[in-house]
């Protein structure tokens, strides 16, 4: 017999993967025009998130001052995205262009190897440098909707079932959607999205074709970085974060990219959306603090047993 | 190396300061951890961003065996060292069937999660209970000069067991695998296994120093041991001072942990994560202007003064005389070496090899031609091991190969060359062909010796001491012939192997593939060059499609409409 708590609590904690799960998935979007799409390993992309929860936290003050109420901390998020990208920018253009694409084939390993470090390197002097400048304390953004639910207090379901559903990540939820719609329509429509597709599928024969392989790639980095600190921004309303959060988050977009294939946007969207109901739903089984710990379960699994992902494209030839 | 460990003797012993002390010791503790890293993942090139792991767990074990059991860390170090070298072998199955980056972010994944479960477990904060009835059995000792004459000896131990690894052949044949894994495979090194002896021992010193570590620093958390400085610490050491290099850790330990020491000590009220930023930098500053780390620069920059080419492996003296090799291939066995039946192999819908079957004879020279993309590549990479075919037996000798790793096939006597030559880059030539000998011996000296019969053979042996990234077309041909003839095989599978050669260089290597027929080996060859073929060959088979055309003698296929249509056009018809 599956008594009401237990209803109550699945349906609670699937609501709950849901809406992190949009805003992993939208990190986990901005990952995969790296890794997926680049082909980059970022191992700063934690570092970016972080900064980019930071720069909403500084954009939601000053919003919040000047009267936009509600919507402050979602507006906040957005313009968190554009500092991240022009920093993004600035890295690739002095450090990150030297051991990828056409800087990198010189490298032993075509790169990887020197990427792993190089961002390595980035990540800790962002983190700590993110110690020195905001301090260890964790903060976050708080409204009265993240501590809101739909309904008076609760949606009733049926007559012993309560749904606790967040009002602040409902909609932070949405806005995440809503810039993953706007992205997918970015890069499928636009001249620029069509040139960084090129770009990244056949860099040669894209120079040939006359795309600028260099700043295509360097407005990639820069996207990449700026989606997922926008998804940082959404998830600062929700939970604390200090600058040490990155390296957590890490592990969660990877598996996110991975378990929905390289080289697909939707796929890594919908692997991050599942890394978020992993998440949640972990704890029916699982006390708290394992919950990450089931998320790396999960992510070595699938590297094990299906690399491609979901909807990857079958990479290896012999 | 003991004029260094005197030299460390000597200041520590001279240190007043505890402070100072201790950052002693603690260099040397990263100096070891540092090593431990290179041992896995600077010869090999498996970048691991997890040794935070290991170091962990010794550390942890030494505190909770002395809180809960009351065992004093000079028996729990040395247990600490045998779990890291078991854990170093649990991580290392699953991950190592990882690829490059996946394997980094696996490695990643580990001392995160096990920082997870210490939490949980509740060892926010755990100490190292004090023994004032016998420190000295415990390990505890006031003055904190001892401390750094323990980390000495582990130093020196770790440094030591380093150096041996390097020159033998774990070491070389780490190197192969770290510069092309699937040519090693291919030569008979058997690739996982050396990886995971490399893991282990990594994981096991790893530990002890983390032990070590927790009897120094007397309390522990899981961010103090698990975090991800402590891995990155590991690698940037490492990496800064030298990859691959037992000089390499100690060097950028040296350097860089009394400088961030002395950074986080006056600047940490101010500048909290100095010692992040410090590392950081250190690390972007080496891998964008010295990649291979401080060692390798000054080494390269004093060696180009001195006027001699630098050079990254000890090249083998050439052995001036030797014994001329035996490399004749046995002639018991069935009449047929190998027995293909009914093989395919499909890559989702393309069916690359669609149903072939074909016997080789002992002692023949068996050709394979057919237009591009036939499956001519992929019928010897299902042959040697690379693949497994989804349907259909490979039976060479006898026995069944499908299933088989490529390294086990070369040890059973097959060998291979490639398409495209797939060298040791930064190996002389000579260490290139030893790699291939390996499996046939048991000894390194052994292993020299044949891989200078090989050598012999081909007749590169004035060539021995060049380095494989800067030879010629015919020179790297030939070294991969050596190579493969040196695991001493009874059946060799060669692709495309006079791809780029002049009509003279051609000459050259049929003189020695007939050499190497005389000898018994039985060779099967891929070609274009139809000329050559035709007088080498003594039979061919022809693929198209993926799926056997005809077989037969040199007439009977150069002659065949299916053939003549399929691939050699009318021409050659005309021609013929």
């Amino acid at each position: 017999m599956i008594a009401a708590q237990d209803i109550e609590n699945f349906l609670n904690l699937l609501a709950a993967g849901l809406l992190t799960g949009a805003i992993y998935g939208l990190m986990c979007v901005g990952l995969s025009v790296i890794f997926g799409v680049m082909r980059v390993i970022n191992f700063a992309q934690g570092e970016f998130m972080m900064l980019g929860m930071y720069m909403a936290l500084g954009a939601f003050l000053f919003l919040s001052n000047a009267g936009f109420g509600d919507a402050a901390p979602f507006i906040a998020a957005l313009l968190a995205g554009i500092p991240i990208f022009l920093l993004g920018i600035a890295l690739h253009k002095t450090l990150v262009s030297r051991v990828t694409g056409l800087g990198g084939t010189a490298l032993q390993g075509e790169g990887h190897y020197a990427q792993l470090i190089l961002t390595l390197g980035i990540s800790l002097i962002l983190a700590n440098g993110g110690l020195v400048v905001f301090g260890s304390a964790p903060v976050s953004i708080s409204t009265p909707l993240s501590s809101m639910s739909w309904g008076e207090g609760a949606l009733p379901l049926g007559d012993n079932v309560l749904l606790f559903i967040n009002r602040g990540q409902t909609i932070a939820a949405v806005v995440a959607i809503a810039v993953v719609i706007a992205f997918a329509l970015f890069m499928a429509r636009s001249r620029l999205g069509r040139s960084l597709r090129a770009a990244a599928d056949n860099p040669r024969a894209a120079i040939y074709m006359g795309v600028d392989v260099d700043r295509a790639y360097r407005l990639a980095f820069g996207f990449g970085v700026g989606i997922t600190a926008i998804g940082g921004g959404l998830l600062a309303s929700s939970y604390p974060f200090q600058p040490y959060v990155g390296i957590e988050y890490v592990i969660v977009m990877y598996a996110g990219v991975v378990l929905g294939g390289l080289g697909s946007l939707r796929g890594a969207f919908f692997g991050g959306l599942t890394i978020g109901l992993v998440q949640q739903l972990s704890a029916l089984i699982l006390p708290n603090q394992l919950q990450n710990t089931a998320i790396f379960v999960v992510f070595l699994l699938i590297v094990l047993i299906r690399p491609e992902g979901l909807f990857g494209r079958a990479a290896r030839r012999a | 190396m003991l004029g260094f460990a005197l030299a460390y003797g000597a200041v520590g012993w001279f240190l007043d300061n505890s402070y100072y002390q201790l950052v002693m010791t603690v260099v040397l503790v990263w100096a070891v951890m540092g090593l431990a890293w290179n041992l896995l993942s600077g010869y090999s090139g498996l970048v691991s961003f997890g040794h935070a792991a290991f170091f962990g767990l010794g550390a942890y074990f030494v505190v909770i065996a002395q809180i809960e059991w009351g065992l004093t860390p000079w028996l729990s170090i040395p247990i600490a060292a045998a779990l890291g070298g078991l854990a170093g072998l649990i991580v290392g199955v699953p991950t190592f069937r990882l690829r490059g980056h996946y394997f980094a972010l696996a490695m990643l994944a580990y001392p995160l999660a096990l920082l997870y479960v210490f939490e949980w477990r509740g060892y926010q904060e755990a100490t190292i209970p004090m023994r004032r009835e016998a420190p000295a059995a415990f390990m505890q000792f006031d003055d904190g000069r001892v401390y750094i004459f323990i980390a000495l000896a582990l130093t020196i131990g770790a440094m030591v067991l380093t150096r041996r690894i390097e020159q033998s052949r774990f070491g070389l044949s780490l190197l192969a695998i770290k510069q092309d894994e699937v040519a090693a495979e291919a030569a008979g090194i058997p690739t996982l296994a050396w990886k995971l002896k490399a893991i282990a021992l990594s994981g096991a010193i790893a530990s002890a120093i983390g032990g070590f570590y927790a009897v120094v620093q007397l309390v522990v958390t899981p961010q103090s041991v698990f975090g991800m400085l402590v891995s990155a610490q590991a690698l940037i050491v490492a990496m800064f001072g030298g990859v691959g290099t037992v000089w390499g850790p100690i060097i950028g330990a040296v350097v860089l942990v009394p400088l961030s020491a002395t950074l986080d000590a006056k600047l940490a009220g101010v500048l909290p994560g100095i010692q992040g930023v410090v590392y950081g930098v250190a690390i972007i500053a080496v891998i964008t202007l010295a990649p291979d780390g401080v060692f390798w620069k000054v080494r390269d920059h004093w060696l180009r003064r001195r006027g001699t080419a630098p050079q990254r492996t000890s090249s083998a003296t050439p052995v001036a005389e030797t014994v001329p090799g035996d490399f004749s291939a046995s002639k018991d066995g069935p009449q047929s070496v190998l027995e293909v039946r009914n093989v395919s192999k499909a890559f989702g819908g393309l069916k690359a090899v669609s149903e072939v079957s074909l016997d080789v004879r002992r002692g023949e020279i068996l050709g394979i031609i057919g237009p591009n993309g036939a499956g001519k590549t992929t019928l010897f990479n299902l042959l040697n091991g690379f693949s497994a075919p989804d349907q259909g037996e490979v039976r060479f000798n006898g026995e069944n190969l499908v299933g088989r790793r490529a390294s086990e096939i070369c040890r059973r006597g097959v060998g291979r060359t490639f398409q495209v030559v797939k060298p040791f880059r930064r190996m002389t030539i000579a260490d290139n062909v030893v790699i291939g000998a390996y499996v046939r011996t048991r000894t390194d000296d052994d292993a020299r010796t044949l891989a200078a019969q090989a050598m012999a053979v081909v007749g590169l042996t004035q060539d021995a001491g060049l380095i494989a990234g800067n030879i010629s077309n015919l020179q790297l041909r030939l070294m991969e012939l050596a190579r493969a003839l040196a695991s001493k095989p009874t059946l060799l599978l060669l692709d495309e192997i006079f791809a780029g050669l002049t009509s003279g260089e051609v000459e050259q290597v049929m003189t020695v593939i007939r050499k190497l027929a005389k000898l018994g080996i039985t060779i099967v060859i891929i070609e274009h060059t139809m000329r050559a073929m035709v007088q080498l060959v003594d039979r061919f088979v022809v693929l198209d499609h993926g799926a056997v055309l005809t077989a037969g003698t040199a007439d009977v296929v150069t002659k065949d409409p299916k053939v003549i249509e399929a691939y050699l056009g009318k021409k050659w018809a005309a021609n013929a």
